[in-house]
């Protein structure tokens, strides 16, 4: 897949992305960054920091883990992927469209007055999108319906819900957590990106998200703790079906920003928009230029 | 209605295998006989409405058709977020059921009250607003729900209301239902208040008055045919509800009409003012509470018809 993008893009000192790296997932992730960046900085949309910390959880997901065909994105068969952090909706738009869902130039209407593409992505406002989100906590009880459904349909497919830690807040994401096992819903996964701030202040000292870990263990979820910007660790534990009869909720300890040190852990990014400086050093950095 | 919603819901599960009841943790031994022809598409969500709407959104999402089923306070205020972005911007074939609505649990107190739902769901796109008069129609409407393909809440009374119907009516959603026809008054009831129109309309009737009578079981979408050939071709428009005057079926004639110009007839909204009843008590003195009764309602529009008679504007006393 070779991207050719100029469209949207004038702005003659922008720093442009070369071919996409097929194949190899770190290159994937870091250019899927670069995108984002770009994307954030063109629309002057804001949640950079959410975006870049769950980059690496998606490139897992999309080009190991999930059983989909871009092709046939609405196959009954197929695995559901939530993003129940809605607010990371340009990681999503951009992983869906680099992996085949949609066309690369629509990623050019991203926030475009009359577009497909909102801040927070709408329902099957392209196909991948398999449920609209913006208000945190509604992807995991989403996620369970669906589950449930694949059980009484007799389906074997799987159900990924990614959600924040600041997401943990919301009464909602307990609910299901009380839920899910009591109906042993092997087949639900949920990832937390936890990366340790939400949109005013550190997670742990806003509410008491902490020990996070523990809280879905005693819930009774089978709980694996990742580096969330490991790729092959993301792989095996979104891969690997839980065989414990519980479902999973894997802890990915995250960095927001991730992959500029300048926007890395700190959480005015959670707002500010890149100048085309930012855009520059940043691309330096993921190895883009 | 609770019955006859049980009794029917349990007819449609062997019916329809797509069919999935979701229940808020009541209903206990109440759908024992739907349990046992359902297996697992019932499934008992606990008290966590949030997540069981949430969760009936996905298995629509999945090609399931759920119904959800909880006391109306619950069912609605408590996860109007979850039925909002979850049921109707994805605009899935969710049906909402709510039990003993308005003023049906009124002993039970004003957290169990349920006197705003109308105005919650009405004002939510995509979603078909159902108020069932009696048992029989629950059941018309529930087969015309499952059918819909969008979000259809329907609003519930509780238990052993009278049967006004002497069979399942043939029911259009949207389309309200003329029990009888009359010259001077068009009266306008939705839900549980069907019975008490009955008795209205009889009482007018032995005043001389002859009155229109129809069940407006759909207030959204509202039928505005019947509502427009009514303001022409009588004198008084009379709406009853066990719900708020602000946003229910009396709000929605009221909005129709602002749209649509000064009208020969005059509107006369019957409902529930806006407090919340903080003193105990059954239906009965509720509904006495809020002037829902037989002889405030004929009293009220006996007083719009001398005034009618004597003025070609309509002075509305508050």
């Amino acid at each position: 897949m070779t991207a050719t993008l100029t469209q949207g893009l004038s702005e003659p000192s922008l720093p442009q992305l070369g071919p996409f790296p097929d194949g190899d997932l770190g290159g994937i992730a870091a250019y899927l960054r670069g995108r984002i960046i770009q994307m954030s900085h063109v629309a002057r949309t804001p949640h950079l920091g959410s975006c870049l910390s769950c980059v690496d959880i998606l490139v897992a997901a999309y080009w190991h883990a999930l059983r989909i065909d871009p092709a046939e994105a609405e196959s009954a068969d197929r695995d559901r992927f939530i993003l129940s952090k809605g607010h990371a909706a340009m990681a999503l738009y951009t992983a869906l469209a680099y992996r085949g869902f949609f066309p690369l130039e629509l990623l050019h209407t991203y926030n475009t007055d009359g577009g497909k593409l909102s801040e927070h992505p709408g329902p099957w406002c392209v196909p991948g999108v398999e449920a609209a989100t913006g208000s945190l906590g509604h992807g995991l009880g989403i996620g369970l319906g669906m589950a449930y459904a694949g059980r009484l349909q007799d389906k074997s497919y799987r159900v990924f819900a990614l959600l924040s830690d600041g997401e943990c807040n919301e009464g909602s994401v307990w609910e299901g957590a009380l839920m899910a096992p009591a109906q042993h819903l092997e087949n639900v996964c949920v990832i937390i990106d936890y990366n340790k701030w939400q949109a005013t202040g550190r997670s742990e000292e806003v509410l008491a998200v902490q020990p996070l870990a523990d809280k879905w263990q005693s819930f009774g979820w089978s709980v694996e703790e990742v580096d969330g910007h490991d790729i092959p660790v993301l792989c095996n534990a979104l891969s690997v079906p839980n065989g414990t009869g519980k479902p999973k909720a894997i802890i990915a300890h995250t960095l927001k920003g991730k992959g500029v040190s300048f926007m890395e852990d700190d959480n005015n990014w959670h707002y500010r928009i890149p100048t085309v400086e930012e855009v520059g050093l940043a691309f330096d950095e993921l190895g883009l230029q | 209605m609770r019955n006859a919603f049980a009794d029917e819901v349990t007819s449609l599960v062997q019916e329809k295998d797509n069919l999935v009841l979701l229940s808020g943790d009541i209903g206990n031994r109440l759908f024992d006989k739907f349990k046992e022809k359902a297996g697992p598409r019932f499934l008992n969500c606990g008290v966590a409405e949030a997540n069981m709407v949430s969760m009936a959104s996905g298995l629509a999402m999945s090609g399931m058709r759920p119904i959800t089923y909880t006391i109306t306070q619950f069912m609605t205020s408590r996860c109007l977020e979850q039925i909002r972005d979850d049921v109707c911007y994805q605009n899935v074939p969710v049906i909402i059921v709510g039990v003993g609505s308005g003023l049906g649990y009124a002993s039970l107190g004003p957290t169990h009250h349920s006197c705003e739902d109308i105005a919650f769901m009405r004002a939510l796109p995509n979603m078909t607003v159902t108020c069932p008069g009696d048992a029989l129609e629950v059941r018309a409407i529930l087969r015309q729900a499952t059918a819909h393909d969008g979000p259809v809440y329907m609003r519930l009374g509780k238990k052993n209301e009278p049967v006004i119907h002497e069979s399942v009516p043939d029911i259009t959603l949207g389309r309200g239902l003329m029990l009888r026809e009359g010259d001077d008054v068009a009266l306008f009831t939705t839900g549980s208040t069907l019975p008490l129109a009955v008795k209205v309309a009889d009482k007018l009737s032995s005043k001389n008055v002859t009155t229109r009578l129809v069940s407006m079981h759909t207030v959204k979408p509202l039928d505005t045919d019947l509502i427009e050939q009514s303001f022409k071709s009588k004198r008084v428009v009379v709406t009853l509800e066990e719900h708020s005057l602000i946003g229910g079926l009396g709000a929605a004639f009221a909005e129709w009409m602002a749209d649509n110009g000064p009208q020969k007839a005059g509107l006369y909204r019957v409902g529930t003012s806006d407090e919340f009843l903080d003193k105990s008590g059954g239906v009965a003195y509720a509904r006495f509470h809020f002037g829902i009764t037989e002889e405030a309602i004929v009293s009220g529009v006996l007083y719009r018809l001398n005034s009618s008679a004597n003025a070609s504007v309509h002075a509305q006393p508050s």
